[in-house]
């Protein structure tokens, strides 16, 4: 608590716990899951396919598709009030003017039959109101679509023009400029640059590196590419089967790994310099999120596995106050030495 | 494509391009679809004027007995019938009421159906169940069978013929809507927009259904076609239109004593009701043509 007093917390999310129930059985796709953005921050959440990471970022919005999701309990809170108990009026305001979503793929996430500034207008109009506190005119919203187009790097005037005109970078780049035309306090960025070649990746990841640091904007960063985390993240979180089970400064994760499961994403990384190296993938899946294991989710594919993984939940420990490793590998003493795993 | 034109001050002003405006221009490249346009457009303009060419009462109700059963002639063009009454003057007036009642009927059954289709579609679960279950026991029906019982519990006069075809015209777009609906509304657009704080009213109208659009316009159109037939066969089974009023369907049926001498009293009949279809179905498939974004 005292903890929270001192942090300015743009996103605090508290043990939540996310579960699919259909008839073939419950998938826990998030296990107590804690998360945490301070005002103007950004932070990456990383983790493989299925890990609940755009669970998570729906859940933030409160558009976890219902059936069969639902929100078993724990806590998220956007700037200190409590989205779970907003009704769905208020969460209607709040999406996309307080948070909005950039989705994974700008092919399909933009309507095919809207110009592209009917849809940055589209938000525009929900939001905005006028010096009246009415509706802001409809001439206006376009004007306002047409300059966020400018801001991302698009011709105003090309406003008029369907999706399918653009090409993938620029799709992205009006998704972009319709999560940001109205100023979020927070923006979740759901793996914006998957869909995308690599030399876009670097323009719009920098665009959005820019916009960021121009409005204050609280980013969560949802990849798992740990190149995009190094490049615009302030903090990481590790996330693997609903639970973060590393999370620290960009400095503590990268230079400082801990945890298994993190040192086997690094190690899944080519390095440039020492070519001669093999590669060194996790073994195995991610487990079925239908059936957890009983004990640490990642035992059944971790190097460092021991009797007790199997049975219980590895509890946290901290490394300084922010850095922390939910691992049995680690006691106070040695996790503040390091030199348990390989890296 | 935007075009870059200058207003009075020099500065560049920017031309938006409807999406319309787009399909129509698409629509005008597809010569079938224009044919079936014009001769549209011909029968339509023949119904509007009809009272400007032939007066009702004295050329298309009046029996002149003299002037029975005349072959097509230049005074007659498409000859007289057994009462003497001009046929081209009688089926430019049933043009007037097949149209307006295929119009009238489908507009109310695209309503009704579209939006039970849209809904269930769109929300799934258990209204869908409902909604959809009671438009399987509609569709149990055949839609003419249909009809002839909603003709013979209420009577027959324009009105009920209308209510006949609506009614027996919801499902049909009400399963059309919804299996349209139901695609896009898993689409991430779809997604996005409740994630900018789009309401499912706003959802449903402004990015669903115009999405789901080009299926619905081509059933729009067969399905005027349908119900210029289905009247024209309940007229000929003499549970439509009665007579003497001019309806392309009760034509047929009164010509078919004469088909051995003059069989022109049913082929013209025939011919308008083919014509008119074939022309609502050449538009119906351009439109589809036109509207689908992604032929585009």
């Amino acid at each position: 608590m005292s903890e929270n007093m001192k942090k300015d917390l743009e996103l605090d999310i508290k043990n939540l716990v996310v579960e699919f129930r259909t008839d073939a059985g419950v998938t826990q796709a998030l296990n107590g899951l804690d998360l945490e953005i301070e005002k103007g921050k950004t932070l990456g959440l990383v983790g493989e396919t299925g890990a609940g990471k755009t669970t998570t970022g729906l859940s933030i919005l409160q558009l976890i598709p219902d059936p069969p999701g639902i929100i078993v309990d724990g806590s998220i809170k956007l700037a200190g009030e409590d989205v779970m108990m907003k009704s769905e009026k208020e969460m209607e305001k709040i999406r996309g003017q307080q948070v909005s979503m950039i989705f994974q793929d700008p092919m399909t996430s933009l309507n095919p039959v809207m110009t592209v500034e009917d849809q940055i207008a589209e938000v525009v109009a929900i939001h905005e109101v006028d010096a009246n506190g009415k509706p802001i005119a409809y001439s206006d919203a376009i004007k306002r679509a047409k300059e966020m187009l400018e801001l991302v790097g698009i011709p105003g005037d090309r406003g008029t023009e369907y999706p399918h005109q653009f090409s993938g970078g620029m799709k992205q780049r009006v998704v972009i400029a319709i999560a940001l035309a109205c100023n979020p306090k927070l923006l979740i960025a759901d793996e914006p640059t998957t869909a995308l070649d690599v030399t876009i990746q670097a323009q719009v990841l920098e665009m959005m590196k820019g916009l960021r640091d121009k409005y204050g904007t609280s980013m969560l960063m949802i990849t798992h590419d740990l190149g995009i985390v190094a490049e615009i993240c302030d903090a990481v979180s590790i996330i693997y089967a609903g639970r973060v089970i590393e999370h620290g400064s960009l400095e503590d994760i990268f230079d400082n790994t801990r945890h298994p499961y993190t040192e086997g994403l690094f190690n899944s990384l080519p390095d440039l310099d020492h070519r001669e190296q093999r590669l060194k993938p996790i073994k195995g899946l991610m487990p079925d999120p239908t059936n957890l294991p009983k004990g640490c989710a990642f035992c059944p594919r971790c190097d460092y596995a021991m009797e007790i993984c199997q049975t219980q939940k590895p509890p946290r420990v901290y490394r300084n106050d922010e850095h922390y490793v939910e691992c049995f590998l680690y006691n106070e003493q040695n996790i503040k030495e390091g030199g348990v795993i390989g890296r | 494509m935007a075009k870059n034109n200058t207003n009075v001050n020099g500065e560049a002003v920017v031309k938006k391009q409807n999406q319309w405006v787009e399909a129509w221009k698409r629509l005008t490249k597809n010569w079938s679809a224009m044919a079936g346009l014009a001769i549209l457009v011909i029968i339509i303009l023949a119904a509007i004027f009809a009272d400007v060419l032939y007066d009702y009462d004295n050329v298309v109700i009046k029996q002149n007995i003299s002037a029975r059963l005349q072959a097509p002639s230049a005074e007659h063009w498409f000859g007289t019938d057994e009462v003497g009454r001009d046929v081209f003057a009688r089926i430019v007036h049933g043009a007037r009421i097949s149209l307006a009642i295929g119009l009238s009927a489908n507009v109310v059954s695209l309503t009704i159906g579209g939006i039970l289709g849209a809904c269930a579609g769109f929300y799934g679960g258990k209204l869908d169940m409902i909604i959809m279950r009671i438009m399987d026991v509609f569709l149990a029906i055949p839609g003419t069978l249909l009809a002839i019982c909603i003709m013979a519990a209420l009577g027959s006069s324009v009105t009920n013929v209308v209510i006949a075809m609506a009614v027996s015209g919801c499902p049909g777009y009400a399963r059309i809507v919804r299996s349209a609906v139901m695609p896009v509304r898993d689409m991430e657009y779809v997604e996005a927009a409740r994630a900018i704080g789009c309401t499912n009213k706003r959802i449903i109208f402004a990015h669903v259904i115009p999405n789901s659009l080009a299926p619905i316009i081509v059933q729009a159109t067969m399905h005027v076609a349908s119900v210029i037939l289905t009247i024209a066969g309940l007229s000929f089974l003499g549970l439509g239109i009665s007579p003497p009023t001019p309806e392309w369907g009760s034509m047929l049926s009164a010509g078919r004593a004469y088909i051995r001498g003059n069989s022109y009293l049913t082929m013209f009949p025939g011919l308008a009701i083919m014509i008119t279809i074939l022309a609502l179905n050449l538009l119906g498939d351009g439109l589809r043509d036109a509207l689908d974004p992604r032929l585009r």
